[in-house]
């Protein structure tokens, strides 16, 4: 276990959660601002992921692809949120659960319609399809770029929330939305703002994600687990939370996976080690989540409601 | 206040008719010469169980658990892991399933009722998740490929292999909680548990416990959640993980919600129509125009999506709940 | 509640359209249940593909009798299947089933469907459990035993001289089962063994733990989507060019289209490749192309080969399936022309075949394909038969 081996997996733990990141600051900011569980984000990504690899079939240009894909996503984003969730709002959560449940639904059955079953693929953009050599280990050097495009949107959506009007409003409104509507704010645009937002990054992630994994009916379910999970752990309706449950979430998950292993192997007898082994790494992320709640229910970062 | 008959509205009518509909399956089926009915209708009120058990903390308590799955599991692999080991007998797999599922439920409910709102959510998941992945490394009891079960519970008179028979025994149990349910909402649990839905500082305020009595209702709910996979094991003589998957909690939040929430027969309602909706709509026939039909069969679930939402969106009470109830009072 | 009366109304008038088309001999009814739905659809999709190539080659005859195939999507729940089959064979009365796509589904249902006496022609699945003790007189399978796969891969290794090894797969029985059955026939080194999680979108941590062992050769068992992921990101982390890649499932007919030029290199094992040489195969591969539009994987041809295991039966009791026996005899005959050219079954029902190791390559019209490069195992009858009661 050698220390470079070790940093190596920091660096896959840092771009998982960048990933992570994308999608999860959408995400809490639904949630924190509107009060509204949104499962549905991770249909967004699943579009934004679709419209991606078809962007670059006809564009052969990754820029140009995700400029697509994010546009597209973010217009089905508005005529859902018109259409459907605008609905939602006022009802209890349950309520929300279960209307984007439904929506779960039709958005995987819709792109099975259209793309068929098997799944589909895009190609690293060429410059960044060679691995280069860190430490002595060969690694993807497309996976920089996400952790740069994660970087970046963390700085963006920095400043932001704090050096913007909107970002005021939507400090605000995460507060304390009902005051924030009493002084005039026009909340029903900024909804659709935050939703529009919201699934901008998920197509983002989408589209980070697109080269690496494959894009197939029902992708969006298991990473909208993950990214409940940092939500959930870093703090609801906070950015800040979000980037760093993304980061604890990924190098944990990423670490745990890798060291618990080899560790359990040292203490344990070898057959008994590989039976729970992966058991346990599997639900590593969910202890952790599960005793942050326990001990601090609303998170590690919590938005300061005034 | 006495019920009486003429005091029946559209709501006690719909739940009289459900339930004799129900008591009559098993002639009707046999009248047609088609058994397969019976086995689909037995799967419809075993997952209707479930469903109930999971109003009483989401309907009456308010409380969202997404993972109650993993309480069917429980039920399920007890049976399972018991009759691998030549275990037979029905009261031995029932005794082991509701002692492992309220021991659980009360570990478990301790640690997350000190929760509330999303956290709430999420924490029950995790441990649905938790319990589903230490089950799937479970390589002795098939792990990933499931547990096949060679012959129903021995319940010593109770002929379960018998399809008839087990169908009343599912349907005895389910109208034996149904009973059960409301003597217990309607008594001063119920209405402590419903305060302390609607409020909680209230009932803290007056000094109520209410702690206690959520976590009560927990295991209760749970317990009803075993028996039902109990019931699924024999039914489909097999235990899967995939009885504990977080997508089979959230079809049972589905089937509580559209049926009606606040209602005792809600679940049941909203069990019968998502799955014989799902049974029309894959093996639907009729000659619609531009292939239709296949697209159905093909993309049923697309449907069923959309049903959810809309009936979501209309009727806010669900189909069962919306329905007008002859009570004069609360 | 009108439902009960609604839907046997729906019932019969369903059963008077589909018996509208009036035939002078009651058509064999096969059920046929797969994953149609889904991110496995694909697998489902080939299997029924392959099927039905026969069946509409012969104007919806197999053994010169009609047949109706009645197609059902288990949607990977076991719980699921069970009811589907109890609908196919005391609703439909159902004579045959074919398909089965999952280990797990195999395991729910193939008790229920050979109590009842009904033949379970299985064209993926194949548990070690059903090869072994629990065999049955009234199951056949067409595709393999996974095991099979995993000790060709093992003797393929020995032949190139790999001295040490990489183990990766996913945490499921399959898994364990494919990685331990390598390991039996491998006489080098196991340099690690790692299993991750079925879900696992990223396989990052373990490519570094490969990248520092500096194996002589990876074998890893992805299958479907999971094995696209790996086998992408194995080629991102530059160690297609450095590590030879032994497969299984993740590069395949049904993989290949969405990997493209990544996969090139890779090696897969399978008792079929698309190249095989002999005039079955030749005929089933054009007509798939010319018919479907893509190349046939192993799933088609596996299906393919169970429609005409049943064809060739159904031509010997002349479409007679009430005589158990007699149709019994015929399957277990076997007396078709295979695509995997010959095709015996061994006394567990399971095929005794030749299993190939192949590369990925650009075939002959450009194409991202297969190509047999070893044979490493000729005639093997797998490992389980022998815990088999049956003769």
């Amino acid at each position: 276990m050698s220390l470079s081996f070790l940093f190596v997996q920091l660096l896959n733990g840092v771009q998982f959660g960048m990933l992570l990141f994308l999608l999860s600051a959408g995400l809490t900011l639904v949630l924190g601002i509107m009060n509204f569980v949104n499962l549905m984000h991770g249909s967004l990504y699943m579009v934004g992921a679709y419209a991606a690899v078809a962007a670059f079939e006809k564009t052969s240009s990754f820029v140009a692809a995700g400029a697509i894909a994010v546009s597209a996503t973010v217009l089905v984003g508005l005529v859902v949120e018109r259409l459907v969730l605008r609905r939602l709002y006022r009802r209890e959560h349950l309520a929300q659960v279960l209307a984007t449940l439904g929506m779960i639904m039709i958005f995987n059955e819709l792109v099975r319609f259209v793309w068929g079953a098997s799944a589909q693929s895009m190609d690293v953009p060429a410059a960044f399809s060679q691995p280069i050599l860190l430490l002595g280990l060969p690694y993807p050097s497309y996976r920089f770029v996400v952790i740069g495009v994660g970087a970046l949107v963390g700085i963006g959506l920095y400043i932001l929330i704090h050096r913007t009007r909107l970002g005021i409003l939507i400090r605000a409104a995460a507060a304390d939305p009902a005051m924030t509507a009493n002084m005039g704010v026009n909340v029903r645009l900024l909804n659709s703002t935050v939703i529009g937002l919201g699934a901008a990054l998920a197509a983002l992630a989408g589209l980070m994600a697109a080269p690496l994994s494959s894009v197939q009916s029902g992708m969006g379910e298991p990473i909208l687990i993950m990214t409940l999970v940092v939500i959930v752990t870093g703090g609801i309706g906070s950015v800040r939370g979000a980037f760093f449950g993304a980061l604890i979430v990924g190098v944990i998950d990423t670490l745990g996976r890798t060291l618990l292993p080899t560790l359990l192997r040292e203490l344990l007898d070898r057959s008994l080690a590989q039976a729970i082994g992966p058991a346990i790494s599997s639900m590593l992320i969910y202890l952790v989540m599960a005793a942050v709640l326990v001990v601090r229910p609303q998170g590690l970062f919590p938005v300061k409601h005034g | 206040m006495r019920r009486t008959i003429a005091s029946f509205g559209p709501r006690e009518w719909c739940a009289c008719a459900l339930l004799s509909a129900l008591a009559l399956v098993p002639v009707w089926a046999q009248a047609i010469g088609e058994p397969y009915y019976l086995s689909l209708v037995t799967r419809i009120m075993v997952l209707a169980l479930a469903a109930v058990g999971l109003n009483l903390v989401l309907g009456y308590g308010g409380m969202v658990s997404l993972g109650h799955a993993l309480y069917l599991g429980v039920g399920a692999y007890a049976v399972g892991i018991l009759s691998s080991h030549g275990i037979s007998s029905g009261w031995v797999h029932l005794a082991a399933a509701l002692v492992v599922g309220s021991a659980v439920a009360a570990a478990v409910g301790a640690v997350i009722l000190r929760t509330s709102g999303m956290a709430f959510i999420m924490i029950t998941l995790a441990f649905a998740q938790m319990a589903y992945f230490v089950v799937v490394g479970l390589k002795a009891y098939g792990g990933e490929d499931g547990l096949q079960i060679d012959s129903r519970s021995d319940f010593g008179v109770l002929q379960l292999s018998s399809a008839p028979v087990f169908y009343y025994v599912v349907l005895c149990c389910l109208l034996a909680v149904l009973w059960g349910l409301s003597r217990l909402v309607h008594s001063r649990f119920g209405m402590v548990l419903q305060g302390a839905r609607i409020n909680e500082r209230r009932m803290a305020a007056m000094g109520v416990p209410c702690f206690r009595y959520r976590l009560v209702a927990y295991v209760l709910s749970a317990q009803i959640a075993v028996l039902s996979g109990v019931l699924m094991a024999n039914l489909t003589k097999f235990a899967s993980p995939s009885y504990m998957q977080w997508t089979l909690s959230g079809e049972l939040i589905v089937m509580v919600v559209l049926g009606g929430m606040g209602t005792l027969a809600g679940p049941v309602v909203g069990a019968a129509v998502l799955l014989v909706l799902e049974e029309i709509l894959s093996s639907v026939k009729l000659p619609l125009p531009g292939g239709l039909d296949t697209v159905i069969n093909n993309h049923w679930l697309a449907v069923i999506g959309a049903f959810i939402v809309v009936v979501t969106l209309t009727m806010e009470r669900g189909l069962f709940g919306s329905l007008r109830s002859g009570r004069r009072s609360a | 509640m009108n439902m009960p009366r609604m839907l046997s109304a729906m019932a019969s008038a369903a059963a008077m359209l589909l018996a509208a088309p009036a035939s002078a001999q009651a058509p064999v009814k096969i059920g046929f249940i797969a994953e149609l739905s889904g991110p496995q659809a694909v697998l489902g999709q080939d299997q029924y593909d392959g099927f039905m190539l026969l069946v509409e080659r012969n104007g919806g005859k197999l053994g010169g009798v009609p047949v109706q195939v009645l197609k059902e999507d288990s949607q990977l729940k076991p719980e699921v299947a069970v009811q589907l089959v109890a609908k196919l064979i005391e609703k439909e009365r159902v004579s045959i089933i074919s398909g089965v796509t999952f280990s797990n589904v195999m395991m729910a249902i193939h008790k229920p469907v050979t109590d009842a006496k009904v033949f379970l022609v299985g064209s993926l699945a194949g548990p070690s459990p059903i090869a072994g003790a629990q065999c049955s007189p009234y199951q056949f399978i067409t595709s393999f035993q996974l095991d099979a796969a995993a000790e060709a891969h093992g003797r393929y290794a020995n032949e190139r001289g790999f001295k040490k090894v990489f183990l990766l797969g996913a945490n499921y029985q399959a898994g364990k089962d494919f990685l331990g059955g390598f390991k039996r026939t491998f006489k080098g080194q196991v340099a690690d063994e790692v299993y991750t999680a079925m879900n696992a979108p990223d396989f990052s941590a373990e490519l570094t733990q490969v990248a520092a062992a500096k194996p002589d050769a990876v074998f890893a068992f992805y299958p479907g989507a999971l094995g696209i992921n790996f086998v992408r990101q194995y080629n991102q982390a530059g160690l297609m060019k450095t590590t030879p890649l032994l497969t299984q499932g993740a590069v395949d007919g049904s993989t290949l289209p969405a990997l493209k030029e990544a996969a090139l290199g890779a090696y897969n094992g399978a008792p079929w490749g698309p190249d095989i040489d002999n005039p079955s195969n030749k005929k089933f591969v054009e007509e798939f192309e010319r018919k479907y539009n893509r190349i046939p994987t192993l799933f088609a041809a596996q299906s393919y080969d169970a429609a005409q295991l049943i064809d060739s039966a159904l031509a010997k009791t002349k479409g007679n399936v009430d005589n158990k026996d007699a149709l019994r005899a015929a399957l277990k005959a076997a007396d078709f022309a295979s695509v995997r050219g010959k095709f015996k079954f061994a006394n567990n029902q399971f095929p005794i075949q030749d299993y190939f190791i192949q590369q990925v390559a650009t075939d002959a019209k450009g194409r991202v394909n297969l190509k047999t490069v070893a044979t490493p195992l000729k005639d093997f009858t797998d490992d389980y038969a022998a815990k088999c009661a049956m003769k």
